[in-house]
């Protein structure tokens, strides 16, 4: 086996992550200027700096630690870090990858419960009429997070604003959306 | 000149007042817009955090639309929308496959072809040039022009204005007669999607944003985002609490101030 197709068939995460969106954490010399800029670094429990150096590392117990890690789910796709990179590393699209093989894995991590809800809600609003029903999205949310309270002054103010409407609009297209939905589910 | 138009979906909800501004100023400065027909939402963060070929698609079918309707150059007030259909328009560029894959789930044919306008290259390329003739009252305030992260990175994709320290949203302000003051939050993140699920985050981020604002004695915060300005704006009262603050300086849309 030549060298290259020992690393094309390696099955680490480092190794999907190269393959799947061509990003090499091998590339990384650790200089720390993404976690250094990074908004939600002091919130995290892995900085993306120490993830890169995690995934170097190749080892199945670091794999899994990431992938449980609630960082994933904090970054917020700022793109900080990939502008600021030495050497161009797109850690915010390795971290969609990681994200989506950490659910397929089921390995989500409880802290980020409250954040995937609110993802969810948001999707099911636009599957059902195309664009995002703002009040449903909210109610859908509070179903799924049990955040009864959360809000509830700001609702009415908005309300008389004209900035949050009772109704949601469909599109004429809502059939189309379904098959898209249907036709990316994973 | 015709142009197509992409409000998205905050511009029609929450962020009414930045749809409402956008429209008058075509309409002061004799512009005329098509929405794309039957557009739909972006996707989001949502969908690229849970589903990287529906966060594709999504935007493929808004540009798709625009093309079957003859819409060559887009207007995209939102930065978040604004960056999901670049992103898209450059991933389905550099992987021809992917782009055929993308095609067939939405159904229609895709070329790539739009152009993709944000607020403030609108601004620069359509109301720059007639501001003169058109200025009422001068905006003779100082302002902190805040760009967010979305409107300039990731910077090689977007290739618009500057990763550090931009200057497109501060030369506007410029001609309509402020001053735009030096600081270094123009593209620090407000905390973005976490609006609802974590506000506690948002409160911190937008907090150190609105304070340096402040202290550096802008009269206002100038933003090109819909996202950012609930963030900065509706969030203030969370913000406030969290920081044991009590700031008050007034968050207005680039294209508010330039209709004062």
């Amino acid at each position: 086996m030549s060298h290259s197709e020992h690393h094309t068939e390696r099955n680490s995460l480092a190794g999907s992550i190269e393959s799947k969106v061509d990003v090499k954490a091998q590339k990384c010399y650790q200089c720390g200027k993404c976690s250094a800029g990074c908004p939600v670094a002091d919130d995290m429990d892995l900085p993306p700096s120490v993830v890169m150096r995690l995934l170097q590392t190749e080892q199945p117990d670091n794999d899994d630690r990431i992938l449980r890690s609630h960082s994933i789910w904090l970054c917020v796709t700022c793109e900080m870090c990939l502008s600021r990179c030495p050497m161009e590393i797109d850690i915010p699209s390795m971290m969609d990858y990681l994200r989506q093989r950490s659910r397929s894995e089921k390995k989500v991590n409880k802290k980020a419960r409250n954040i995937i809800a609110f993802h969810k809600s948001f999707l099911n609003s636009i599957r059902f009429t195309g664009r995002l029903y703002e009040l449903g999205l909210i109610l859908d949310y509070k179903r799924q997070s049990l955040n009864l309270t959360q809000d509830i002054s700001l609702a009415p103010k908005m309300i008389s604003r004209g900035k949050l409407h009772l109704f949601p609009t469909m599109i004429k297209g809502t059939a189309h959306i379904a098959r898209i939905f249907k036709k990316t589910s994973n | 000149m015709k142009f197509g138009i992409y409000p998205g979906c905050s511009l029609t909800g929450s962020a009414r007042d930045y749809n409402e501004s956008v429209f008058a100023l075509a309409e002061a400065f004799e512009l005329e817009f098509t929405q794309i027909p039957d557009w739909n939402c972006c996707g989001a963060t949502a969908a690229h955090n849970l589903n990287k070929e529906l966060s594709l698609a999504l935007p493929a079918r808004i540009l798709a639309l625009a093309e079957k309707n003859g819409l060559d150059e887009i207007i995209v007030p939102c930065a978040a929308c604004y960056s999901r259909l670049v992103v898209t328009q450059h991933e389905l560029k550099k992987d021809p496959e992917l782009k055929n894959r993308i095609s067939e789930v939405i159904e229609m044919d895709y070329k790539g072809t739009s152009r993709i306008l944000n607020v403030i290259e609108w601004i620069d390329k359509y109301i720059i040039p007639q501001l003169d003739a058109k200025i009422v009252n001068q905006f003779r305030y100082k302002v902190a022009c805040y760009y967010g992260c979305l409107l300039v990175r990731p910077n090689k994709v977007l290739n618009y204005d500057r990763a550090e320290d931009p200057q497109t949203m501060d030369i506007v302000m410029t001609k309509l007669g402020a001053t735009p003051i030096d600081y270094p939050y123009k593209t620090e993140c407000c905390g973005a999607g976490f609006s609802i699920s974590r506000t506690d985050i948002v409160s911190k981020l937008s907090g150190k944003i609105i304070e340096d604002a402040e202290h550096r004695g802008a009269d206002a915060i100038i933003v090109a985002c819909p996202m950012c300005h609930s963030n900065l704006d509706m969030r203030r009262p969370d913000i406030n609490k969290y920081w044991k603050t009590e700031y008050n300086i007034p968050v207005i849309f680039v294209t508010q101030a330039i209709g004062q």
